[in-house]
């Protein structure tokens, strides 16, 4: 079985700031916003390439997401990047109504995501965005993993034409996915092979629960690590394939569990196969400051979580 | 290009239509619907370049026309209906199950003549910006038009906007702010003061003009004033006063009319006051 090897850490953000580049090379009609954030997102390359085709909006981001709703009955195709809270929360109302109600082919492209922003501390920290943009019709909802995913997912939602939420972070992570790889927006990926657990993963939890897959198999556990890279739609055929297999699941989000990926595949599944589940996800609780690593083992977002997880959900299948 | 007698008569079955659409359903927002007719009649049957017999949501090779405060949506099916966008005959479905003519404006429902939702208020400028942006990237040299309330520049969206089309030298665009001094909670000025709107607007950086918008002539040819005022590095506005409930007496100098409907003895009298120029659906 593959194992995977990070040979070299990188923040996903710079997958955006790479893809975005290597999309605007492409595609004439690919033009950027940002909210006075342009170092953060990763856009200098882009910007110095295009300087015509970025529009700074300063910071006043309900004018930005309206602005690019916009920008679309031209026929161009707006990437509104900014921070995760002031690119959802903030500007909810506005994404409602001009983007995903009016059905127009925006991607807004989200960085500092959950609590690995760090010291900034919980006014920046948001951890319902996924929850927000996924209760939306015509949303489509993406948190990539490492740097060449993120990469990928850019180019790919730029040949989709909709509403698009694509959540990326601000720390350096493992790179383990291929730099080659197509991106299939709604594919789940299944990294490892198992038959005792499935843990479904997303984002920055998905290197962890590769990690944690190691620590269960030495302690005899075979764990199915699927990647969901894509929260909405759900791949629903890869999240049935893999449970009827292991009949228990673990699922690993830097999110509140309220709105997560965990809500939408407990959802699915007590419609259609209940069975045992353990979510990692932060519970109704505000972040606070520190180091990305500090708090995602004071939060209980760590490889150590999932094994605890994966343990107690076996033994909750099995008693 | 129509003559003010021809736009006038239009304005007049406009009016009709609102009362007729509103009282119809029992719902909608009549007030400034009747006070905004002469102005969506003169953009779409004098000012703009539009093209109804082939519409297209991402069209950029004609003028286009946001309106923000979506709430008067029945002024502006009436005048799309009118202008050939989709059947006279479906005003009689405003408001009502499976419509395309929901209660506040949509493309959801692909209604020809609607590009984006507006119902929320404050959002409109922005997107016209976005629009008028794109108009620029592709070199096309038509307009983009915008009507908003003034109970509608309360929300600080509007100023984000305001200075944004004047920091991007957004000089293809043409707002328009109905000022009838009237919000669902009274007049304007005692809920929330707009203060000074020409100054605002001005030290903003954009270019103001003020118009009758009850006045035909005047609103035609303020609107063509503003058109000899794009291309200057600067977006215009016209402050357009109003009176809510125009051509209905008994709707006009009250705020009472702004979303309420008619009931059928009030629907006759209104009724009584507005001509039949083009057919009633």
């Amino acid at each position: 079985m593959q194992k995977y090897i990070a040979k070299e850490k990188k923040d996903t953000r710079s997958g955006f700031g790479e893809g975005i580049l290597e999309l605007g090379r492409k595609n004439p009609n690919v033009v950027t916003l940002c909210a006075d954030l342009i170092g953060s997102l990763k856009l200098d390359a882009f910007i110095a390439e295009f300087p015509e085709r970025f529009i700074q909006c300063g910071i006043a981001e309900a004018n930005m997401i309206s602005v690019a709703a916009g920008l679309t009955i031209g026929n161009k195709i707006p990437f509104a990047s900014s921070f995760a809270n002031f690119a959802t929360g903030r500007v909810y109302d506005q994404i409602r109504q001009s983007v995903a109600y009016s059905n127009k082919n925006v991607k807004i492209c989200a960085s500092h995501a959950g609590l690995t922003l760090g010291e900034d501390g919980a006014t920046h920290q948001i951890m319902e965005d996924i929850g927000l943009m996924k209760m939306l019709p015509n949303m489509i909802v993406i948190n990539p993993c490492d740097f060449n995913q993120t990469k990928a997912a850019t180019i790919a939602i730029g040949e989709y034409i909709g509403p698009v939420y694509l959540r990326f972070g601000r720390p350096s992570v493992p790179i383990f996915t291929s730099p080659d790889q197509i991106f299939e927006i709604g594919k789940a990926i299944v990294f490892e092979e198992g038959k005792d657990v499935t843990i479904f993963a997303t984002g920055h939890m998905v290197w962890k629960a590769l990690e944690a897959k190691e620590i269960l198999e030495e302690k005899g556990i075979s764990a199915e690590i699927i990647n969901i890279h894509t929260i909405k739609p759900l791949d629903e055929q890869a999240v049935l394939k893999s449970v009827l297999k292991t009949r228990c699941v673990v699922t690993a989000e830097e999110h509140f569990r309220n709105g997560g990926l965990g809500d939408s595949i407990a959802q699915f599944l007590a419609l259609n196969l209940p069975v045992n589940i353990e979510m990692v996800a932060v519970n109704d609780k505000f972040g606070e400051s520190g180091t990305p690593d500090q708090l995602m083992d004071k939060f209980g977002l760590n490889t150590s979580a999932i094994v605890s997880a994966a343990q107690k959900v076996i033994a909750r299948k099995n008693a | 290009m129509a003559d003010i007698l021809t736009l006038k008569s239009v304005a007049a079955q406009v009016r009709r239509d609102i009362i007729r659409m509103v009282h119809g359903v029992q719902s909608g927002h009549p007030g400034g619907s009747l006070g905004c007719a002469d102005f969506i009649t003169a953009l779409y049957f004098e000012i703009m370049q539009v093209n109804p017999e082939n519409f297209k949501i991402n069209e950029s090779d004609e003028d286009l026309f946001f309106l923000s405060n979506g709430h008067i949506s029945p002024v502006w099916y009436s005048v799309l209906a009118h202008r050939g966008y989709f059947p006279v005959s479906e005003l009689a479905t405003f408001r009502k199950l499976n419509t395309r003519l929901q209660g506040h404006p949509t493309p959801a429902e692909h209604l020809p003549g609607i590009r984006m939702a507006s119902g929320s208020l404050g959002q409109g400028l922005s997107v016209a910006c976005g629009a008028a942006l794109a108009k620029k990237m592709i070199n096309d040299t038509h307009l983009v038009y915008s009507l908003h309330g003034d109970g509608e520049l309360q929300e600080g969206q509007i100023w984000e906007a305001a200075m944004f089309a004047a920091a991007k030298g957004i000089d293809n665009l043409i707002s328009t702010v109905d000022f009838n001094g009237k919000q669902i909670d009274g007049p304007t000025e005692k809920v929330l003061s707009l203060g000074n709107l020409h100054a605002k607007w001005e030290s903003f950086g954009w270019i103001v003009l003020e118009m009758n918008g009850n006045d035909m002539q005047n609103v035609v040819d303020t609107l063509n004033l503003a058109k000899s005022n794009t291309g200057k590095g600067k977006p215009v506005v016209i402050i357009m006063k109003t009176e809510m409930g125009m051509g209905v007496d008994f709707m006009m100098g009250t705020h009472k009319w702004h979303g309420n409907a008619p009931n059928n003895e009030q629907c006759e009298k209104a009724l009584a006051q507005l001509p039949v120029t083009l057919g009633d659906y």
